[in-house]
């Protein structure tokens, strides 16, 4: 039992070290502004051409298939760097990965993977949030074609997007877990329209909504078979839940780190309240690293987490929200005086206990399946 | 990285399992069942639990702190009353001043009043794990380490564990310890009582859980109801974040230098002491009625975490080293 790298796992790291001494592009603080989703794509791009992005994921798809545990490094050095977070798709490739025939792999894991392709993740509706089961958006089979017409809401990255992975129903005569496929449908299309969505924190550019007004989508882009559509979900919420997948950790650690910079500079200048909030942060934000090393470990003996995904994103909230906390308390306060980015950062974390299926609903799912809690 | 448990830590678990729900309590009432507590006893030495942190080849000690922490979390799931963390403590502190212990003497440490530090400046201290122990040593803040015979009279806020007060002045030198051995002795008790208050955690809501289930109100089991059942929940996210942290910890106490293994245990501490209590509470909260009175095994629970939590400190004591441990305060 050892946190500490292999030699390969430290060979991995230098080089990544050197390599984000020349090519950190220095972008603001992730979801705090509209500048940095304008500059993401290409730090994308250059984070997977220097070869450290999709590094465990299967190499005839543009990955490496290293093991799970490079992905901790990638994660602690772009924190240690103060670069950007590697980008959130895991969720969307293990889907594709899992679900789709070889032909979609084929399609569409590379672009996704390398950065070529945007996709964003059409799932919930104005009337189908947390039951998201009774989503109304259906496809209807039309020759080789389906016809799409819905409204799609809380869309992550609909602005930047190319594709959009679209959750319908393509049969309303059975019961409603049954009835739904997913799909690959282009954003720039007649039919589709998208429309941003301010968060609290004032950013435009990564969410909103988006209207598919029987748009034509052909039956290839199907994503697994026809009414798989929950199960599809299903697996794309349950990595989406995983602080592993999400590189999380990196966002949290640089946070804590800017803000220690702060107190430490001038500790005479924050009170016992602002030193709390931030010793907390601190513990939250190491506990957090820890559950990634452990979690990635477990893989090595094929363990992956079906129902424990619950457990894991109540944790990332709680280490979010923390960190969000502090950023208020010592950086962003409601005066004028504060950081803006700060400020946005904590106003982002409200996010977290929402998306991806909110706290309540993680907590039902702990409940009844780890706890093994009778349901009424 | 990899940070699996081996198979034989996997197997040290099982063992301790098997003892702790064979022979600890299991009902208020079998706390002063002496003979079962005699059984128990005779179980952990026989075991060789306790001689994890002797010296082996070179002074180190035989075990990690790993080992040291799986057993501390066993014991305490199953509310074990014979002593661990005061005899692992005494253990230690004897290795890293290299003196050797009189194998007939039970020997425990004690700790400054408040228990929130293992040196101690006064004429009194507190002895922790006192059942059966015959002295305590004690660690001036020179680093001079005495031994102390335990006379004083018994508190009993842990109902498994009874601590004693004891006179310092009756101290007999029987060696020295340097500031990173008092460090590392430091971060050895933090790794241990965040490993206790883990099990702690962990029998609580099995305790917990077992009732959700079975009681019915509304002709319903209570555990049905979503208030109970995400009081239940967080319960379990809090039991996970702190097992998460324990494991780094524990670790980190032998793979470290002294001063990073301080940081990480007492960021470990103090999560699962804030997390113990609020795990504890909803403990009672659940049990209703029932959780209030004496006879009912949620209050053991969380007068275990209480002491556990003071022992080298809780929430504040610890997010005060962990500020130091970036360099602010301290």
């Amino acid at each position: 039992m050892d946190f500490r790298d292999s030699p390969d796992e430290a060979e991995f790291r230098g080089r990544l070290r050197a390599w984000l001494a020349a090519n950190n592009p220095h972008l603001p603080a992730s979801s705090t502004s509209d500048e940095y989703w304008e500059r993401q794509p290409d730090w994308h791009r250059s984070l997977y051409e220097g070869g450290f992005f999709g590094i465990t994921w299967p190499e005839e798809y543009g990955g490496h298939a290293m093991p799970s545990a490079y992905d901790v490094i990638v994660d602690e050095e772009l924190a240690r760097a103060g670069a950007p977070p590697r980008p959130s798709l895991g969720y969307l490739v293990h889907a594709i990965l899992h679900h789709a025939n070889d032909a979609v792999k084929q399609r569409f894991l590379p672009g996704l993977i390398n950065g070529r392709d945007r996709w964003c993740q059409g799932f919930s509706e104005p009337d189908a949030g947390s039951d998201l089961a009774s989503l109304r958006t259906r496809a209807v089979l039309d020759g080789d074609e389906y016809l799409i017409a819905g409204h799609k809401v809380w869309t992550s990255y609909s602005d930047l997007a190319d594709w959009c992975f679209l959750l319908a129903r393509t049969d309303p005569d059975v019961p409603k877990h049954k009835g739904l496929s997913a799909f690959a449908v282009r954003m720039d299309q007649p039919g589709v329209e998208q429309r941003p969505l301010r968060m609290i924190n004032g950013i435009t550019r990564e969410f909103g909504e988006v209207t598919f007004d029987d748009v034509r989508v052909p039956a290839a882009n199907m994503i697994g078979e026809r009414g798989e559509g929950w199960r599809v979900a299903m697996t794309v919420l349950a990595h989406e839940r995983e602080p592993q997948e999400l590189g999380n950790a990196s966002r949290y650690t640089k946070t804590v780190q800017q803000l220690v910079a702060l107190v430490a500079g001038d500790p005479d200048e924050y009170d016992a309240e602002q030193h709390r909030d931030l010793a907390w942060a601190i513990v939250e934000a190491d506990m957090l690293q820890r559950l990634v090393s452990r979690r990635l470990s477990d893989r090595l003996d094929g363990i992956s987490h079906g129902a424990e995904g619950s457990i894991d994103k109540l944790l990332m909230t709680w280490v979010e929200q923390a960190v969000g906390h502090a950023a208020l308390s010592i950086a962003g306060g409601g005066h004028d005086d504060g950081d803006q980015a700060m400020l946005n950062t904590y106003l982002y974390s409200r996010a977290q206990s929402v998306m991806g299926g909110t706290a309540q609903i993680q907590k039902n799912l702990v409940a009844s399946r780890i706890l093994g809690l009778p349901t009424t | 990285m990899d940070v699996r448990f081996t198979a034989e830590q996997r197997a040290l678990r099982d063992s301790v399992a098997h003892v702790v729900d064979r022979l600890g309590p299991r009902a208020v009432g079998q706390l002063d069942d002496e003979a079962r507590a005699d059984k128990l006893e005779s179980a952990v030495i026989a075991s060789g639990w306790r001689e994890l942190r002797m010296a082996g080849d070179g002074r180190a000690p035989v075990a990690s702190a790993v080992e040291v922490a799986i057993v501390a979390e066993e014991l305490a799931r199953g509310l074990a009353d014979a002593p661990f963390v005061g005899p692992m403590l005494a253990t230690e502190l004897r290795r890293l001043a290299a003196a050797d212990a009189d194998a007939d003497i039970k020997e425990t440490i004690a700790l400054r009043p408040k228990l929130a530090e293992l040196t101690v400046p006064g004429e009194t201290a507190v002895a922790i794990d006192t059942v059966g122990a015959d002295t305590a040593l004690v660690v001036a803040v020179d680093g001079t380490v005495s031994s102390v015979p335990i006379q004083g009279p018994r508190s009993e806020v842990d109902l498994t564990r009874p601590t004693r007060t004891v006179d310092t002045s009756l101290g007999q030198v029987i060696g020295q310890v340097g500031a990173d051995d008092i460090t590392r002795c430091e971060a050895l008790a933090l790794a241990i009582t965040t490993a206790d208050l883990v099990g702690t955690m962990q029998g609580a809501i099995d305790l917990t859980l077992e009732y959700a289930k079975e009681r019915r109100q509304y002709g319903s089991p209570i555990g049905s109801f979503q208030a109970v059942a995400h009081l239940l929940a967080d319960a379990r996210v809090h039991l996970e974040g702190s097992r998460t942290a324990l494991l780094h910890a524990a670790w980190a106490v032998d793979a470290l230098d002294a001063r990073d293994g301080l940081l990480a245990t007492s960021s470990a501490k103090a999560y699962a002491a804030r997390a113990a209590r609020e795990v504890c509470e909803i403990a009672i909260q659940v049990h209703g009625g029932i959780g209030n009175t004496w006879e009912c095994l949620a209050h053991v629970y969380l007068r275990r975490a209480l002491l556990a939590t003071d022992v080298l400190g809780g929430v504040g004591p610890n997010l005060t080293r962990v500020l130091a441990g970036v360099g602010i305060g301290g």
